[in-house]
């Protein structure tokens, strides 16, 4: 008889594998990915490509030459340059969308010690980081024809030009980085997510109420607000990231009203028309606080 | 609210089957320790006859059981086997007659008052029958009875797999009222509360059916889910009584007792048999036919592999269910009291999962029936932090896996909270010595 194994309990595995969320959240992103490709032109597939490989292979090639465990079977590097393609405008020069891929994965993630160690969200720190270096082409908002626009945000900011309507917002129609615009998509794929159970509604609802809510107190237009900037993509890609934000439901919800909060203050008060990159950056360094104070006690007993 | 825990595969494949007694194996093996506590010392040698329920194995000390014999035949020797736990303990073989003749020594017990009931239990050699082993006679022997208000009477059997309980709740169902009488007699105990899960149905009806005229008796049915069956969650599911960390259920004036050894202290103070004989659930991806078979205590495992087929070479095979089971060595182990379940997996079942990296999704704290954090737990005992472990209080983990079956990385967390529990208990030891 052959050697029986031996291991420590349990002997039962779920089903549910690192590669099967991020597959979940490829299939959730695809939604977006065929509108931007509607909305900006084929281009759009263009940045998405260049973001997804050169993520992946700057995955590949950092933990080769570290001589890590390879890992980008898992999939979490395309995740990274979808969401980082769909930050990005679609006239992005090629080299700077692989630039600030390299940024992304090796940067933000491997040199803080790769997936679930990253403590600020890839994409959204690359995102800053090359509205810095780049800040003219990360601002310059073209459609297929052409014509160029101004964001909406930028539009209500300056009170000049004509804002696209209700619908062509919902569906995308306006300004902005490729992912981003169309809510309609970003809908779909945020409910299926939670459907999976990849993500829980917790930080996405807290994060949209709030800024519901503060606009209809400002005075401001909350279909608009909600609308627009890359606030449907965070709240329901990017708040949602495992590592960078707190794990457990009530600190997902102070999370989510915390990028509501510097969202608005930035937005109405502050010098940049859209606020939620920085928003996430700011609430991913406090997430280990949030963690600590909203964490669950040990069920010990006794006192009750 | 209900305690978190995780939907584990049911898989109960053998809950309607009535159990079969297993052909009496031509040899037994009878360890002298199946659980904690000190080995007994074996009484019969080499060549002699034995009889059923006849004394083998006599205590040694506080925490040692009586072991009888649980066939009839001859002692081939006195051996030594090596058991779970890397222990060697000695084992008396006994060749069978194939006669299961029965021992003089069996007689009904004569109990009139606590004392003799606890001696009555400890002398049937019963310990928990749940997969625990923990000698049954110290736990009902409690010094302060008045403190115990309610029996929690654990039938919920949350692992996959296993029926045994199941089928002795159908089967032994009168055995199970008088055990339940004798404690109300002799220990004074007024509530019982029976928890089972909602997937035994026929178990239920039948509960319902035979208890509904027994007064203090709750048959209550909870959601199955992992771990139902644990002692904290079934507690607290039971009477809202949450065990502090370091106590035990009297500390909140409960006895927690697995509904077979309940049923078979009824059957003991009936008939005199102590335990022989261990009603087993066999089944596993390996297993062609899986069955309850009724086995005599001592059975090589492969006895019931035989008995109930093999499709596929096992790769491994458990004392006990798939989420806390005890992988076994070799199918020559032999069944022991306390063993509820053989579990054979064949290659593809048993095959570990691929470990990847953490990627601190929280689900292995957000379905912790107690609240821990098995990430932190791990990152803590990786740092040698023997404080932190204390914060984290690894010490209340009940290793029941729901964190490890939930990880999307397949981290080992059961393992590394072993793990981290003896550095931890190293470290208060230390801390102690040096006050
Ligand atoms: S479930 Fe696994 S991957 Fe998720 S936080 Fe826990 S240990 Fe990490
Ligand atoms: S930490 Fe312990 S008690 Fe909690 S789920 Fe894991 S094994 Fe169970």
């Amino acid at each position: 008889m052959k050697k029986l194994m031996s291991s420590v309990s349990p002997h039962f595995h779920g089903a549910i594998t690192t590669q099967k969320i991020m597959l979940d959240v490829i299939i959730a992103l695809m939604p977006a990915l065929i509108a931007s490709n509607i909305i900006f032109g084929l281009r759009a597939l263009l940045v998405e490509a260049v973001c997804v490989a050169v993520c992946v292979l700057s995955e590949w090639g950092f933990e080769k030459i570290c001589k890590k465990e390879v890992t980008v079977s898992d999939l979490s590097a395309v995740v990274t340059g979808l969401l980082l393609a769909f930050n990005l405008p679609v006239g992005i020069p090629l080299w700077q969308a692989a630039f600030g891929s390299i940024v992304a994965i090796v940067v933000v993630k491997q040199l803080f010690g790769g997936i679930g160690q990253n403590f600020a969200n890839p994409a959204a720190t690359a995102r800053i980081i090359m509205m810095t270096a780049f800040s003219g082409t990360m601002t310059t908002w073209v459609f297929p024809d052409g014509v160029s626009s101004a964001t909406p945000l930028a539009i209500m900011a300056k009170g000049e030009g004509d804002l696209p309507t209700y619908l062509q917002m919902f569906l995308g129609y306006r300004g902005g980085c490729l992912g981003e615009t169309c809510v309609l998509a970003l809908l779909l794929g945020g409910i299926y997510l939670i459907a999976r159970r990849v993500i829980t509604w917790h930080a996405p609802v807290a994060f949209i109420a709030t800024v519901a809510l503060m606009s209809l107190i400002c005075g401001k237009d909350v279909g608009y607000q909600l609308m627009s900037g890359g606030l449907m993509i965070a709240a329901f890609f990017m708040i949602t990231d495992y590592s960078s934000t707190p794990a457990e439901n009530i600190g997902k919800l102070v999370f989510g009203v915390g990028c509501g909060l510097i969202t608005i203050l930035i937005r109405f008060w502050g010098n940049y028309p859209e606020g939620v990159s920085y928003s996430i950056l700011i609430m991913n360094i406090l997430t280990p606080y949030i963690s600590r104070l909203t964490r669950a006690k040990p069920l010990v007993g006794g006192g009750k | 609210m209900g305690l978190r825990g995780t939907k584990v595969p049911h898989k109960k494949n053998t809950a309607a089957l009535a159990s079969e007694a297993l052909p009496t194996p031509p040899v037994v093996t009878i360890p002298m320790s199946m659980h904690i506590g000190k080995p007994a010392k074996p009484v019969v040698k080499r060549g002699d006859e034995v009889k059923v329920g006849q004394l083998i194995g006599a205590p040694d000390g506080f925490f040692s059981m009586k072991i009888h014999s649980s066939v009839s035949g001859k002692v081939k020797a006195i051996d030594e086997l090596t058991m779970m736990n890397g222990m060697k303990v000695q084992t008396v073989v006994i060749e069978s007659d194939g006669l299961q003749e029965k021992s003089d020594e069996v007689k009904p017990p004569v109990v009139s008052d606590f004392d003799s009931f606890v001696e009555a239990v400890k002398n049937s050699g019963v310990v928990g029958l749940g997969g625990a082993g923990f000698p049954s006679f110290i736990k009902l022997g409690v010094k302060e009875l008045t403190r115990i208000d309610a029996v929690v009477i654990n039938a919920a059997e949350c692992e996959p797999y296993i029926t045994s309980d199941t089928r002795t709740i159908i089967e032994k169902s009168e055995y199970l009222a008088k055990g339940i009488e004798a404690v109300r007699k002799f220990m004074g105990v007024q509530r019982f509360v029976l928890g089972i899960e909602d997937n035994k149905t026929e178990a239920i009806e039948k509960l319902r059916a035979d208890f509904a005229s027994t007064d203090g008796v709750e048959i209550r049915v909870l959601p199955s889910m992992y771990p139902q069956g644990g002692e904290k969650v079934l507690v607290y599911h039971t009477l809202g009584r949450m065990i502090p960390r370091g106590e035990l259920p009297i500390d909140v004036g409960v006895i927690v007792i697995n509904v077979t050894t309940l049923a078979f202290i009824g059957e003991y103070l009936e008939t005199g048999m102590p335990l022989t004989e261990k009603c087993v659930t066999v089944d596993g991806s390996a297993i062609e036919t899986p069955k309850n078979l009724n086995v005599p205590i001592g059975t090589p495992i492969q006895n019931l592999l035989d008995f109930c087929k093999t499709k596929a070479e096992p790769a491994k095979i458990l004392y006990g269910g798939p989420m806390m089971g005890l992988a076994v060595p070799s199918a020559d182990n032999p069944v022991l009291k306390q063993t509820n379940a053989i579990v054979a997996m064949d290659e593809k079942e048993a095959k570990p999962p691929k470990t990847t990296p953490c990627i601190n999704c929280g689900r292995c704290l957000n379905h912790c029936p107690l609240k821990l954090d098995p990430r932190a737990i791990a990152r803590a005992y990786k740092l040698g932090e023997a404080a932190d472990l204390d914060r984290l209080c690894v010490d209340i983990c009940m290793e029941c896996g729901c964190c490890s079956y939930v990880c999307p990385a397949k981290r080992p967390l059961v393992q590394t909270n072993k793990l981290a529990k003896a550095m931890l208990r190293k470290y208060l030891r230390e801390k102690e010595d040096k006050k």
